[in-house]
């Protein structure tokens, strides 16, 4: 049985609290009462055993537990540093743009806790460049803290010192990716790097990092306030809590949604007004486009980490694009597909060829010219990629299209024999050469 | 060469940037999106001065604004619109909104007006999928944009930079649609 959706907000607080973005009326409503409190009554150990015990995982797609992470980082004596990455670009997925941009000190407030419990003295956000509101809103309630004594030589008088900075990209999906974020925020391109060494050993400037997801942070103030067990009276044992998923596609009311992790999808999509009238589910991403789809006959399915993989697909980041029956599963893929391709970094060979002959074959197929074979050969090249690229991103440009060939193969082989799409999906196509 | 002549605004800026970050390295970037905000675009002067003022070679610079799609060292539009054509956006119908943008404008996806006063760009997912179809106009989030409703996108007041506006002033005169070069 499904957990109750809680009658507030924990996260997105401004659905709740109209200008919380401002420091005063965040304060007003409890703002940095849990700092205070981890600043006062915690040693930074009890914080990091309060994140293992509440299960808290990270949102940003890999779902590794935080407390966990945070425990990695080496005792060496050296300056930790912690980096959120803010650069929310995989399509399906706009939570954290919303958290940012209506909820800033939330994030702030979490931030300098994190850095209490993982004693760093500097901490950055890595902000997506596109997100220029997120990124002011953001840099203004950061002023804000200064000047109240919330940041700087000391934390709301406790000798805890601490500088927050944000940076901001400028337009590319792989900077979402941990070590290439590292890079960019270092002022270079943004390559991913080999690991070992990992962040936690030789991060940002080769200091012990922590990288974690804006949502995974702001989940700490509820969390010191009240606890693990609170947090623990929703979702699974091994996925417990809360997550803001978003939801998009032919829903009547895309959004982000605050639920319970032990929610099933088709609970999820009945909280978004469910899909337009008179159309029927067709298939559903969970967790961005990364992410395997599932067919309707899969909507029973919780959203949970565990039930999802065991269902074939995973909740990666949370953005859960719906498509109904009007949807062209074959037009879908090579929209996805040329995403990464475009995306690409073009370090690896696997990821860069790979990616461009995998849009090169769905684009004839969308076009109604392609072969059967092609079928064969978009599975071989995406097992020429899947694990073999340098980066999570090769395994991503993969999973929808394997996932779709597998539950709508039919689909694909009417596109071939009847040399066109069946649903009479239009290929776009530049208006002037 | 002295440091002298670049404009004294950017010559405070590098200095701000490096103020900023404890690490140098790191002042590349937010410098870039400074001189890109009041220029619209990063001309080869803008370079040049980054790799100067920041104490960096210019093939650096180069390689660092190569791989980012903001950092734009081509002429851009006073007014640049981002059409997100991502999965959520293109099942709202982003591909007939830019569709009728190409129409509209005399211009493909990619191209600046002639006159320098639009440039019509598309985007990889802006993590606006609520809003579909998404769009930006000089990185504003405005949407849903229906397809027929793309007017608005040219109508939404936007702040200029200066240089941009100065320049579709002075060519606003011929007021004709078409393509700029692109290459």
């Amino acid at each position: 049985m499904s957990s109750a959706r809680p009658d507030r907000h924990y996260l997105l607080r401004q659905r709740d609290v109209p200008d919380i973005h401002q420091l005063e009326v965040y304060r007003a409503h409890g703002g940095y009462e849990a700092l205070k409190q981890a600043l006062e009554a915690n040693q930074p150990d009890q914080l990091v055993e309060l994140a293992k015990a509440s299960g808290l995982r990270g949102r940003g797609g890999a779902g590794f537990p935080t407390g966990m992470k945070w425990s990695f980082l080496p005792k060496d004596g050296r300056a930790r540093v912690l980096v959120i990455n803010a650069d929310e670009g995989e399509p399906g997925t706009f939570k954290d743009r919303e958290l940012i941009e209506g909820n800033p000190h939330q994030l702030i407030e979490g931030m300098i806790i994190t850095c209490f419990a993982i004693r760093a003295p500097e901490s950055y956000v890595y902000v997506r460049g596109e997100f220029l509101h997120g990124y002011e809103r953001l840099t203004a309630a950061i002023r804000e803290a200064e000047a109240a004594g919330i940041l700087g030589a000391e934390v709301m008088g406790h000798p805890f010192a601490h500088r927050m900075f944000v940076y901001r990209g400028a337009g590319a999906y792989i900077c979402g990716e941990e070590t290439a974020l590292l890079e960019s925020l270092e002022g270079k391109r943004g390559n991913p790097r080999s690991k070992p060494p990992f962040p936690a050993v030789a991060g940002l400037y080769g200091r012990p990092t922590v990288v974690n997801n804006v949502e995974t942070i702001m989940n700490l103030p509820p969390l010191v306030l009240k606890g693990a067990d609170w947090y623990r009276q929703w979702g699974t044992e091994k996925s417990p809590g809360l997550k803001v998923m978003s939801v998009s596609g032919h829903v009547n009311r895309p959004g982000n949604y605050e639920v319970p992790l032990d929610w099933t999808l088709a609970e999820l999509i009945e909280a978004a007004g469910g899909v337009r009238t008179g159309h029927q589910v067709k298939a559903v991403i969970p967790g961005g486009s990364s992410m395997p789809c599932m067919p309707a006959s899969q909507l029973d399915t919780p959203i949970d980490y565990e039930s999802l993989v065991e269902a074939g697909s995973m909740l990666g980041s949370g953005g859960c694009i719906v498509m109904d029956d009007s949807t062209c599963i074959v037009r879908a893929v090579a929209r996805v597909v040329r995403f990464y391709r475009n995306e690409s970094c073009g370090k690896c060979t696997p990821c860069r060829e790979g990616t461009y002959w995998l849009t090169d074959i769905m684009d004839r197929l969308e076009r109604g010219d392609g072969e059967m074979r092609d079928l064969d050969m978009l599975l071989d090249v995406s097992d020429n990629i899947n694990g073999k690229a340098f980066c999570p991103l090769g395994d991503a440009a993969v999973g929808f299209l394997v996932s779709a060939i597998k539950h709508f193969r039919g689909e694909f082989q009417e596109h071939i024999t009847g040399q066109r799409c069946p649903l009479g999906a239009r290929q776009y196509d530049t208006a002037i050469h | 060469m002295s440091n002298q002549q670049w404009p004294a605004e950017w010559r405070a800026w590098a200095e701000e940037v490096q103020a900023t970050f404890p690490n140098a390295t790191s002042s590349l970037m937010p410098f870039l999106h400074r001189v890109r905000s009041q220029q619209g675009w990063l001309t080869p002067e803008a370079l040049d001065a980054a790799a100067e003022l920041l104490g960096m070679t210019r093939q650096h610079v180069d390689s660092v604004v190569s791989f980012y799609t903001l950092f734009r060292t081509e002429p851009t539009g006073a007014r640049t619109i981002h059409v997100c054509r991502g999965l959520s956006c293109m099942m709202a119908g982003a591909d007939t909104l830019m569709e009728n943008l190409e129409h509209h404008l005399g211009i493909a996806e990619g191209q600046t007006t002639s006159d320098g006063a639009v440039t019509l760009l598309e985007a990889e997912c802006l993590a606006a999928c609520d809003l579909a179809p998404a769009c930006q106009v000089n990185l504003v989030y405005r949407g849903p944009v229906a397809p027929d409703a793309f007017r608005e996108l040219l109508e939404m007041p936007v702040e200029e930079p200066p240089a941009l506006a100065r320049r579709a002033e002075q060519s606003g005169a011929q007021g004709a649609k078409g393509v700029a070069d692109r290459e």
